[in-house]
């Protein structure tokens, strides 16, 4: 019993995180219709950065911070200089420049930071398992990413639907013709999106680093996973794709925690331990491949075009 | 007129290009170079072109040519390369292959086109048996040989049972079965990852503590290590329940591990502070010539390679067309190898000696690994009986 509990923990840890890489990508694609594979060089930098900031303040928390606001920035600056002049293009056109740009990122990493990565040590009152209820430890440092996760997930929420910018928001994810015509400064808009979807990226980023290594080419398996939550959870929305991270992080979870012992039921143990692994991995994208039959528009699809 | 001078000139290319191919040894050398485990085969880059300073460039006065091949941990490109080398460049040579699953599909290429291969990292078990072949030699060992000596190893301090991770491709399944080969307590459990994708072991960890083992047996090259140790420590694992790990801990990966990695033993062929003449020098020229860097095994494998070909070169006096009598002279072993010296077993696998390493402070306040103990003396890998060569 304990064992499903943590291994349910494990499975909402994964999926909050991937909740913070999917809401910036679903946000950029349904508002400003703009496919962005340099997402996960972004989450990238994200971790780079904090590795960087934390080593030089000493301090974890302000370290942190610093990184979300140089990403943010890169973010914004990477709109204003390149991806500013993509908007008009079609997708192909997208997907070659921000391909190209994932190189950018790739290589600039390896100048400036050597290609032999970095790590990002914890403080040390993070580094202890909390007793969550009796009987059940669970790591504090993975407590911190669900409750910030969580936090970041409510108050996107409350921007998103209760204030202005997030009324334009929805508005554009609805149809970005018509606020332009209504007099919204749609570039500026789309600027903020980006640098908020920077962000979020880069403390999805940030906040996996101490966990996994800070290394060239982190981004790119979990984008993958990113572009699947958002097709799940329909895409422009921050909602569907909340659900679908956690659909997806739980299933993956649970899936390697329970399949093989299941397997080993009816497989002998060699070939059960060799195939539940891959099958596991695939049953994400059974789940998608089902989403898809079912509603092809997504779990709640944001714009009805 | 202008035509037969063209023409002339042509020839004169051509003529000359055969010459130095003629003149030049050619090694082929198939490793990663780019992505993150880009830097296992900077190392081995960095020790083959170290040995081949040490024999001045040159194999029996002839100058050594070598072209470096990414394979991008792929099996289908590591083929693809491997093919490229020898169909197009022509390599008398092809050394490296870091992975079981490149080496496996790269295997037939080379052995078909009677070009030797020399493995200066991956020993996957059919290499050792039902695969070997004469044109192919290994400077490092069979994937089973050091985690079956971190098996005799746990016997001796008494462990009792035990949970095995490692990941789902052909080596995590050789170091896994060459731990239970040797060990002989219970084990409790099994579990594979996805590899090389999955790098968060979440739910294999909370298994692993809550299947009541006494220890955790792990497999996890390159980064997959650091984090795995990052993971192991948070979760505080690493208070309850002792972890043993092959080729999980090097010079790669304790500078991200750093504190992670202390008190977590490993078992190796080589040790960097392996008091042969030879060792010393290399690890003191490898540290001079590539300032901030520290050499790994990989390196060192791969430095045994070079001085292995050159063993061939010299005894066949550069007549590369002599296949056999490489052939025999590489069964000698008969050059300094930098873990001492080890004879080669019917199946061009090294019978050698495997020690225990731990993860100290040197004289540099730096974390680096030192030889505690020597393991087992003269090991053979358990599948040569299944190679048909004598």
């Amino acid at each position: 019993m304990y064992l499903v509990v943590e291994q349910l923990l494990n499975g909402l840890q994964f999926g909050l995180l991937l909740f913070l890489l999917a809401a910036g990508l679903t946000l950029v694609f349904g508002i400003m219709d703009f496919v962005n594979l340099a997402h996960g060089s972004l989450y990238m930098m994200g971790a780079y950065f904090a590795a960087t900031f934390v080593a030089w303040t000493g301090s974890f928390v302000l370290g942190a911070l610093l990184a979300l606001g140089a990403t943010l920035l890169l973010g914004i600056v990477l709109e204003y200089v390149a991806l500013r002049h993509l908007y008009g293009r079609d997708h192909l056109d997208q997907v070659l420049a921000t391909f190209g740009l994932i190189l950018f990122f790739n290589d600039a990493v390896r100048l400036i930071w050597g290609p032999a990565g970095l790590a990002l040590p914890l403080p040390p009152w993070l580094t202890v398992p909390v007793q969550i209820i009796p009987g059940v430890y669970y790591p504090a440092y993975r407590l911190l990413i669900i409750t910030v996760a969580l936090v970041v997930a409510a108050l996107l929420y409350l921007v998103v639907m209760r204030t202005r910018v997030g009324m334009l928001i929805r508005a554009g994810a609805s149809n970005r013709e018509m606020i332009g015509a209504l007099g919204i400064n749609i570039k500026l808009l789309f600027t903020l999106v980006f640098g908020l979807g920077a962000a979020l990226a880069g403390l999805a980023g940030l906040m996996q680093a101490p966990i996994l290594t800070v290394q060239i080419g982190m981004g790119e398996n979990i984008l993958i996973l990113a572009f699947v939550i958002i097709v799940i959870g329909g895409i422009g929305s921050i909602r569907g794709a909340f659900l679908a991270a956690l659909f997806v992080g739980i299933i993956d979870t649970m899936g390697r925690a329970f399949l093989p012992d299941l397997l080993r039921k009816v497989l002998s143990g060699a070939a059960a331990s060799t195939a539940a692994p891959a099958i596991s991995s695939m049953l994400i994208y059974l789940l998608m491949a089902i989403v898809l039959v079912v509603r092809p528009e997504g779990l709640f699809p944001a714009a009805k075009r | 007129m202008k035509k037969a001078f063209w023409l002339a000139g042509a020839v004169a290319v051509a003529l000359a290009q055969l010459a130095t191919a003629a003149d030049s040894i050619k090694i082929g050398f198939v490793s990663t170079f780019s992505g993150p485990t880009a830097v296992i085969g900077n190392d081995m880059r960095n020790s083959f072109e170290l040995a081949l300073d040490h024999l001045g460039r040159k194999m029996d006065g002839k100058p050594v040519e070598v072209i470096y091949e990414d394979d991008q941990q792929k099996p289908d490109i590591g083929k693809q390369k491997t093919e490229k080398l020898v169909q197009s460049d022509k390599v008398d040579f092809i050394v490296g292959y870091i992975w079981s699953n490149v080496l496996l599909a790269s295997l037939k290429t080379a052995v078909d086109s009677k070009t030797f291969l020399i493995s200066a990292n991956a020993g996957p078990s059919q290499l050792a048996g039902e695969l070997c072949s004469p044109y192919v030699f290994s400077t490092s060992w069979q994937n089973d040989q050091t985690p079956a000596a971190m098996g005799l190893y746990m016997n001796q301090k008494g462990v009792k049972s035990v949970f095995l991770i490692g990941p789902n491709y052909a080596a995590g399944k050789d170091m896994l079965a060459g731990v239970k080969s040797t060990f002989k307590g219970k084990v409790v459990g099994e579990e594979y990852t996805v590899w090389p994708s999955q790098l968060d072991f979440s739910a294999e960890l909370t298994k692993a503590r809550n299947s009541g083992a006494e220890s955790i047996f792990v497999f996890y090259p390159g980064a997959a290590g650091v984090q795995f140790l990052n993971q192991y420590a948070q979760a505080g694992i690493k208070q309850q329940i002792p972890l043993y790990t092959a080729f999980t801990v090097d010079e790669l990966s304790l500078p991200l591990q750093k504190d992670n990695a202390i008190g977590i033993p490993g078992a190796q062929e080589w040790v960097n502070d392996l008091p042969n003449e030879q060792n010393k020098a290399f690890v003191a020229d490898y540290r001079k010539k590539y300032p901030g860097l520290r050499p790994t095994y990989y390196g060192a494998q791969a430095y045994d390679a070079a001085q292995l070909i050159n063993s061939a070169v010299v005894a066949v006096k550069g007549d590369l067309a002599k296949k056999d009598a490489m052939k025999a002279e590489m069964e000698k072993a008969d050059f300094k190898s930098l873990r001492g010296p080890f004879k080669y077993g019917n199946n061009h696998i090294p019978i050698q000696n495997f020690y225990l390493q731990d993860v100290v402070k040197d004289a540099d306040g730096q974390l680096s690994l030192k030889t505690v103990a020597t393991i087992v003396k003269d090991n053979q890998d358990q599948f040569h009986d299944k190679c048909p060569m004598k």
